[in-house]
């Protein structure tokens, strides 16, 4: 553990008089007072609550952790042997902060260094902790607990107050859509449980937090030490404060559904959305579409339309394993059937269609970057959205948040753990909604098509927009790619491929002029041998009846491509000016122009029809000479020529 | 907190348990939509049932799109070979069972070789073994994050290298229920449906959904002996008895299954569910106790993830 005097060595928990019994239910069938039968019946009803907890080791969140399932009596004899063990073995009292301690790498590190889940249960609420460390380079962490979380809990250290930290922490609460914060300032007992100190940070950040969009905010007074206020509420300590412990919060904060909106505003609204995954077919007789309803809900009857078909029809039926249902609800994995025999397969949503979603090839986002390697604007990568994966450019970065103060700045690029906003370009158009308004249908991953690693989370972001008509989203589904005609494939991508590879991918143009009979053909093909025995992709461009251009162009193609291109083409009569255009239409690729300086006499002799005689280029990047005919040597001179260029890796 | 004055009318929410099935659901239809080749590895255990259940519901009324393969130890209860078999004879599925064929010729076994030893031969072995005789590229396991510590942080979709390695530092972040499948040439990847469920989750499915399970796991009089503290059943005659060493007739039932010499037993009446489930509510140790490879040293169930078990 770090070396901190409040989170390591802990006091023994130490059960408190006139404690509430929170599995009280539990209790009664332990003691044979209650039946079984009800207590399985009541265990059924509970909801599920997930809730992402976010600090650092600093911060008592372990220790914090650990009192809840130990409070709640979740830990059982053998683990908190196990844990009385290994606090001995540190020389310490019992540390509830063992509990939650995961991979050994960690244990070993004294941190956290990834997302944990645990459970916990009471007679209310069934919970998921999604345990995540705060520190900003593990902001991919906290927003990976954060995506699937109903609420944040977010620690705050009584003696340091509200910090940059805590501010970046209800910020990312409030990017990734979560409308629950429980804020517990924790260790009260370092400061004299001192209700001025706690009643400054919270009104500090109240203030704070208000334009953010929180539904609720809870500011809660804790010692995770002593337990104060965590499980049961402490009137020794905080007689002044009245409000609901840590457990009491999580027990009664409504949870938030996203139609909870339209079920308010206009009950009978039904924004349903229900992305196909996959198209069940055993038989002739049955076609079933599956998948998990992500809002609102259907019943037999109900109209819908699919997408990108835009085809409507109406529901026949709706199936869970053998059963057929009256309704299916929102969250429910279930088998459509519809009256008509529309063609829909996997990617493909079906909605209502009275409230079409979003139907967009170039969208607005909020990124979070996830990986190592930076983001690369002119890369294509895949992007995951709802059960369809389309090829997506970021165009543009408006602009990323300091990591420090919040503030949206200019960059160029993004590099783990930045949070941005971005435009993107797709290939084929998507089929979304707002994401604060939806999570399910506003939510993307990207990926990198080499690595295939996960590399960034997004938040698809069209506040303001009206569903689409029909005949307009049908419009933009028939549009062509939104990515335009330029290569999907960026250079940076070219060069990680062939890194994997282990090939050389040096792009380039050697270009070699010279007179007829100069042996300037002998030179390309044993530079070609040469070249490619030294690992690099490299090809000889000998053009029938090609145009001048027509041959540069093909030059370029195989250079971007990562291909050494070597050519010996009759070499135009030329001026200055011609040369340079040409070299302007290789732009910034390497390009080797080679002036083969054979004397004249030597190259009627090899080649007496030779055509007539060239103009040389006015200014080459070298000259070899092949009159005594040395051609190991030429091409020596041109490798050392070429392995001066950059390597692009 | 305010509620709000007046509640209207709300379409009725999903309780935890329907939220478990549906979330398992998405996972089983998501990786058989996107997978070439996945495999279920059943390991006849309660978990293995559930998994089968929810992969059932997932595709019903068509067959299961993939075949279920157990890993046999020879080791295994009888009666979890007399499960397994009677599970098989459904149409609906295809059973494969692949036992390691060098460990079976050198007769590997918990007794002589101690139980890291088989386990890494006959089970984990075995199971790199089939995976690539099959040319599997996913395969879905029971396992459950409330199990151990190192489980908390595993992923839902967790991906292997080519050696069939586990790397906890080189996963791949989970979010939303955006699972990313795309698989690197020669990776593959484990794939946990049940990793949000806990222990007294999965007994209550079982018993809601009257979803059959090994009779193991009720209370029955059986033929035991004590050792290091824990009741081990004398399932046939290849256990070796120490010196004087009688088994018993205890009315015992198993926790976990596995290879019948390194289960541990508990002492127990309880003989149906809604007892087993009472009886879990007031017991004082977690379930991988009976376990006993689990306490090969410490930090042990992470360093057989990283040599490819399960």
């Amino acid at each position: 553990m770090a070396a901190n005097s409040h989170t390591s060595p802990a006091q023994p928990p130490a059960p408190m008089a006139g404690q509430t019994n929170l599995r009280a239910e539990e209790e009664a069938v332990r003691a044979g007072t209650a039946a079984i039968e009800t207590y399985l019946e009541n265990y059924q009803q509970r909801q599920l609550l997930r809730f992402v907890c976010v600090g650092s080791v600093d911060d008592g969140k372990s220790t914090l952790i650990g009192r809840l399932l130990h409070d709640t009596g979740t830990i059982y004899a053998d683990q908190m042997e196990a844990v009385a063990q290994a606090s001995a073995k540190k020389g310490s009292e019992l540390d509830l902060a063992l509990l939650t301690d995961g991979l050994q790498a960690e244990r070993e590190q004294g941190i956290t260094i990834d997302v944990a889940y645990r459970h916990f249960t009471t007679d209310k609420r069934k919970f998921i902790i999604a345990d995540t460390p705060g520190h900003v380079q593990y902001t991919r962490n906290m927003v990976t607990g954060a995506s699937t979380a109903d609420l944040a809990l977010i620690l705050i250290d009584a003696r340091l107050g509200v910090l940059a930290q805590s501010r970046r922490h209800a910020h990312i609460a409030s990017l990734l859509g979560i409308k629950n914060l429980a804020v517990c300032i924790n260790k009260m007992d370092l400061v004299g449980h001192d209700q001025t100190r706690f009643q400054d940070i919270e009104s500090e950040f109240r203030a704070f937090a208000s334009p953010l969009g929180f539904a609720d905010v809870g500011c809660i007074p804790i010692s995770a030490l002593e337990g104060t206020n965590v499980v049961r509420p402490d009137t020794e300590h905080t007689p002044w404060y009245r409000g609901p412990t840590v457990l009491q919060y999580l027990e009664s904060v409504p949870i938030h559904h996203d139609s909870d909106k339209e079920n308010q505003q206009s009950p009978g609204t039904n924004h349903f959305r229900f992305p196909v995954q996959y198209v069940l077919r055993p038989n002739l007789d049955f076609r079933g579409f599956a998948g998990w309803i992500a809002r609102g809900s259907v019943q037999p009857g109900d109209r819908v339309l699919a997408l990108p078909s835009g085809k409507s029809s109406t529901i026949r039926d709706i199936h869970l394993y053998n059963t057929t249902l009256d309704q299916g609800v929102e969250g429910q994995s279930v088998v459509l059937r519809t009256d008509d025999e529309i063609d829909i397969s996997r990617g493909d949503i079906l909605v209502s269609p009275d409230h079409l979603p979003q139907v967009q090839r170039q969208v607005t986002a909020d990124l979070v970057w996830l990986d190592e390697a930076p983001l690369l604007q002119d890369k294509t990568y895949l992007l995951k959205h709802t059960t369809r994966t389309l090829h997506a450019q970021v165009s543009a970065i408006q602009w990323k948040r300091d990591t420090e103060s919040f503030e949206p700045i200019q960059a160029d690029t993004l590099g783990m753990n930045d949070i941005a906003r971005v435009d993107l370009s797709c290939h084929r158009a998507l089929l979304f909604d707002d994401y604060s308004d939806q999570r399910q249908t506003g939510a993307f991953i990207l990926i990198d098509s080499l690595s295939r690693n996960t590399v960034a989370a997004g938040m698809l972001r069209a506040p303001n927009a009206t569903p689409p008509t029909l005949e307009h989203a049908m419009e933009e589904v028939h549009a062509r790619s939104g990515l335009g005609h330029q290569t999907h494939i960026g250079q940076e991508e070219r060069n990680q491929r062939s890194k994997q590879l282990g090939m050389s991918v040096k792009g380039g143009v050697i270009w070699l002029s010279g007179l007829p009979g100069s042996g300037r053909w002998d030179l390309a093909y044993a530079l070609e041998r040469a070249l490619f025995d030294r690992g690099h992709w490299t090809t000889v461009l000998d053009p029938e009846n090609e145009t001048t251009d027509s041959t540069l162009s093909a030059a370029r193609a195989c250079a971007r491509a990562g291909v050494l291109a070597i050519t010996a083409f009759q070499t135009p009569s030329w001026d200055r000016e011609q040369w340079q255009r040409a070299r302007d239409r290789l732009g910034h690729l390497s390009t080797l122009i080679v002036h083969v300086n054979t004397s004249e006499e030597r190259a009627r002799q090899r080649r007496p029809s030779g055509g007539p005689p060239a103009t040389p280029p006015p200014a080459p990047d070298i000259t070899v000479s092949l009159d005594d005919a040395e051609l190991d040597a030429a091409v020596d001179i041109i490798l050392e020529q070429v392995e001066k260029w950059s390597d692009p890796t | 907190m305010s509620q709000p004055m007046s509640q209207p009318i709300s379409p009725r929410r999903l309780r935890h348990l329907e939220t478990l099935e549906a979330e398992s659901i998405h996972i089983l239809r998501e990786a058989a939509a996107t997978f070439r080749n996945p495999v279920m590895l059943y390991s006849i255990g309660k978990d293995s049932s559930v998994m089968l259940h929810l992969a059932r519901k997932a595709f019903h009324p068509a067959p299961l799109p993939f075949p279920l393969m157990h890993v046999d130890t020879l080791w295994k209860f009888r009666e979890m070979i007399q499960f397994r078999e009677q599970v098989a004879k459904d149409p609906a599925i295809r059973m494969l069972v692949h036992t390691n064929p060098d460990g079976a010729r050198d007769n590997v076994n918990p007794i002589d070789h101690g139980s890291a030893q088989h386990t890494s031969i006959m089970k984990t072995q075995g199971l790199l073994q089939a995976m690539e005789k099959y040319g599997f590229d996913c395969a879905f396991g029971g396992a459950r994050r409330d199990e151990e510590r190192s489980r908390a942080k595993e992923r839902v979709f967790s991906f292997r290298d080519s050696h069939q390695q586990w790397d906890p530092k080189n996963q791949r972040p989970e979010l939303w229920n955006l699972y990313n499948t795309q698989l690197q040439q020669g990776h593959s990847v484990r794939v946990f449906p049940l990793s949000n469920w806990t222990e007294l989750d999965v007994w209550l499915y079982v018993s809601l959904e009257e979803i059959p399970v090994v009779p193991l796991y009720f209370s029955a009089p059986r033929p035991v002996v004590k050792r290091d503290g824990t009741w081990i059943m004398v399932d046939d005659d290849r256990l070796p008895l120490h010196d004087g060493e009688t088994p018993e007739q205890k009315s015992v039932r198993f926790r976990t299954l596995g290879c019948y010499p390194l289960s541990g037993a508990v002492e127990s009446t309880a003989t149906t569910l809604p007892e087993i489930i009472q009886e879990m509510l007031s017991t004082q140790w977690s379930e991988r106790q009976g376990r006993l490879i689990d306490n090969d040293q410490d930090a042990s169930m992470e360093q057989k993830k990283k040599e490819g078990y399960f």
